[in-house]
């Protein structure tokens, strides 16, 4: 496969992610703050600019710490390169330069996408409905991984499309589970520490699975291993390294050796992990060591498919 | 859509015949016609509409800023041509372009048409499309161009003329299928009745035509775009994707030990024919235009070697100059010897001062081309222009008389469409794709092109034309 074809295949699905995993992490801190007695509404309200990292380009943009300047920092803001509104068209975009290498029903969900979000722009997230729009979101994401994966090749085109999610859902839900620990861990609060855990876990759509496997009170410690270690979760971090490291070897020719080997490496670090080295650690430093090594990753998968020199 | 009844018609209409009778190619589709509620017929054009958006069959127009991709307007009233009909302009076609290509390869080589005095020297190399570097290089099957595009127009009375060869990189050919695929799905009874030809095979005989050219056993063939801003991109990625190939852009591709290669996640892999949609300028910086980011530098070095076939091959745009295409009559008899099966359109060539005389003299009656021109821009249509608008060309045609050519203005033949208050004659041209391998080929049909404004003659998509399904109808099933 060409190489900017991969990387279009890989950016476009990163790109999808990247808004879902957008619309699910401002759900949850719009529902939070609209808990008066629970939680402090400003800070639920930043936590998605801290989770994001761009606390600096909102405050250059926005100034003060709204909630209204912050969802639309989000969602339909072009001068935010991570709002929903800029990840979507940057997905179109790349999808139409692969539109050849792409089935026409994963294009037109990609397309219809991008024009229907033209339209949601002109009415404004709140005349659009708030949750509404978010639940959008959510479900176009479904729609185009499910014609990716009704309708697709199961070829090196699928392949990339495939590595590009998983690298986007690893670093956000590492992210997000850090930003959440971060501000929830000295609570102590029993119905603070509910919202909060039960917010995490709906925004990562791991609600049920925790209730399935865990019949006890949410919290902190079952969390983390949920979401960091659990092979069953699809949003967890095994999960997602368990992918990376099928998808990479299953690509055609002997490219990649660096990538396979990172990914093989992460993957045992997970497999073979235990909670207890977790807590020893520190969530917050295994975290920080989890996304640099992921985006280092990355990286490499970029030097050594898609930006072949 | 207020009413279904037909529509009275001047000149030549290829549904109604004058006095208001239907064709014989047109009863089956009328009768058809006849029995459809309007409100189905709306609603029928609003879901094509929709469709075409949501597929993303679009066309980027240059120069504007916002709307650069705009929908050609489809007309649902299909263009019926009866297959004895067909079998002639099939048959003139693939005549014309064979002798278009004997025509290319000879001033390539010997010139003998030059030396045999049938073409002023100057014409050709004097020519800005004329590329010296192509002298004596040999090409498989003696093939320059590939993939033509012969416009053909039918006059007041039907008969039949070519408007324009196009031998560079002709397009339209994505919308001859997806008009036809927009057609079957709307209307499938239609198709069930009446024995239309296909045209959907037309990526599998482009993929034969192209391998065929090249020596190697199982070549690596790509479609080589300028990119996705491209007024033609989605036709190129429509027929990589048809065909199974790459879509590449010159970033994509590189040069090496007199191969070009691509690379790929699997490391480079080597190129054995590019389907080329640029411009020769812009080709191969080091041998063209050196400001060019679209083309591959050392491409022409490798294709003069022959390790690499370039489809349509350097060089062809001499053929389907204007002013060159009045001598195509005479090249069809000096490289074929035989006479032409379809006629050009009488043209004055203003390089010449009798025939630039004739035309200032007639300038509100005629249509004015820029030799070089395409896409209609930079022309005269002298019945439909101003004053105004014709003072200011005839100042440009004294300037350049060299840089025009006039033809009378033929009242094309109409076709009816769709229009909000029902049923409405509009002029059409037809461009069939002609393909040249080992042997010519070409699908039964073409693109009709509508000019979709009452009484327009200018076609051009660029230009607001518009677009409909071109029917190919064996006797009998009408």
């Amino acid at each position: 496969m060409l190489s900017r074809t991969a990387a279009d295949l890989y950016w476009l699905s990163r790109y999808f992610e990247r808004a879902e995993n957008t619309a699910r992490m401002l759900d949850v801190a719009w529902n939070l703050s609209l808990i008066p007695f629970a939680v402090n509404a400003r800070e639920e309200i930043a936590a998605p600019l801290v989770i994001s990292g761009s606390g600096a380009l909102y405050e250059q943009c926005h100034g003060e710490v709204r909630i209204d300047r912050v969802l639309h920092f989000f969602t339909l803001d072009e001068n935010n390169p991570g709002s929903i509104f800029h990840c979507l068209r940057d997905a179109r975009e790349n999808a139409h330069a692969v539109r050849g290498k792409i089935t026409a029903e994963m294009w037109e969900s990609v397309n219809s996408t991008w024009l229907e979000l033209r339209e949601i722009r002109e009415l404004g997230v709140d005349g659009y409905g708030v949750s509404e729009f978010f639940d959008w979101v959510k479900n176009r994401s479904h729609l185009f991984r499910g014609a990716t994966y009704g309708t697709s090749m199961r070829n090196d085109a699928f392949r990339f499309l495939r590595l590009g999610t998983f690298i986007e859902r690893a670093d956000n839900t590492a992210r997000i589970l850090d930003v959440r620990h971060l501000s929830g861990a000295p609570a102590g609060d029993t119905a603070v520490d509910f919202y909060r855990w039960h917010a995490l876990l709906r925004s990562v759509g791991a609600y049920e699975a925790y209730r399935e496997i865990h019949s006890e009170t949410i919290n902190a410690e079952r969390v983390a291993e949920l979401l960091i270690l659990r092979p069953e979760v699809p949003r967890s971090l095994r999960s997602c390294v368990q992918q990376l490291c099928e998808l990479l070897p299953a690509i055609e020719g002997d490219a990649g050796q660096t990538a396979k080997r990172l990914a093989a490496v992460q993957f045992a670090r997970l497999q073979y992990g235990d909670l207890g080295h977790i807590v020893d650690t520190g969530l917050h430093e295994y975290l920080t060591d989890f996304l640099r090594r992921i985006n280092e990753l990355a990286d490499t998968i970029r030097e050594e498919y898609l930006e072949v020199v | 859509m207020r009413s279904l009844s037909l529509p009275e018609v001047s000149g030549y209409d290829e549904m109604i015949q004058p006095g208001g009778k239907v064709r014989d190619s047109y009863k089956g589709y009328h009768r058809w016609l006849l029995g459809q509620a309007r409100d189905n017929l709306v609603r029928k054009r609003k879901e094509a509409e929709l469709q075409f958006h949501r597929v993303g069959i679009t066309f980027n127009v240059y120069g504007e800023e916002n709307g650069t991709e705009r929908l050609i307007p489809f007309d649902a009233l299909p263009r019926v041509i009866p297959a004895r009909d067909w079998r002639h302009l099939e048959a003139g076609a693939i005549q014309r372009v064979r002798a278009l290509n004997h025509f290319l390869h000879d001033i390539y080589h010997d010139q003998a048409i030059v030396r045999d005095g049938r073409i002023p020297a100057e014409q050709i190399f004097g020519n800005s499309q004329y590329q010296p570097c192509m002298q004596d290089v040999d090409l498989p099957n003696q093939v320059y161009s590939q993939v033509s595009g012969v416009d053909l127009i039918r006059d007041g009375e039907g008969t039949w003329y070519v408007l324009e060869d196009n031998l560079r990189t002709p397009s339209g050919v994505s919308y001859m299928i997806e008009n036809r695929r927009m057609m079957m799905r709307l209307f499938p009874e239609l198709f069930a009745h009446q024995s239309v030809a296909p045209v959907e095979h037309y990526p599998s005989l482009l993929l034969e035509t192209l391998q065929e050219d090249s020596g190697v056993a199982y070549p690596t063939v790509v479609l080589l775009t300028p990119g996705r801003f491209n007024s033609a991109y989605f036709e190129h990625a429509f027929l990589a994707q048809q065909m199974g190939i790459e879509l590449v852009e010159g970033a994509d591709l590189f040069v090496k030990d007199g191969f070009v290669y691509m690379r790929t996640t699997a490391g480079p892999q080597r190129v054995d024919v590019i389907y080329r949609r640029i411009d020769d300028d812009y080709l191969d910086p080091l041998a063209f235009r050196p400001d060019s980011m679209l083309g591959v530098p050392g491409l022409l070095s490798v294709y003069r070697q022959g390790n690499v076939v370039l489809a349509n091959a350097v060089g062809t745009g001499v053929g389907d100059d204007k002013s060159i295409y009045p001598y195509v009559p005479e090249m069809i008899r000096f490289y074929l010897d035989e006479e032409p099966i379809l006629s050009n359109v009488p043209t004055w060539q203003c390089r010449d001062p009798k025939a630039l005389d004739h035309v200032l003299a007639h300038l509100p009656e005629l249509v004015v081309k820029e030799v070089h021109g395409a896409g209609g821009y930079g022309m005269l249509v002298g019945p439909a222009a101003s004053q105004a608008e014709i003072a200011a060309f005839r100042d440009r045609l004294k300037a350049r008389p060299d840089n025009y050519i006039a033809q009378p203005t033929l009242s094309l033949s109409t076709c009816p469409i769709f229009v909000d208050e029902g049923i409405a004659p509009r002029h059409i041209d037809l461009r069939p794709f002609v393909l040249s391998g080992k042997e010519s080929r070409l699908v039964p049909g073409g693109l009709t092109r509508v000019a979709m404004n009452a009484g327009s003659l200018v076609v051009n998509s660029s230009q607001g034309g518009g677009t409909k399904d071109t029917w190919v109808l064996e006797d009998g099933s009408c």
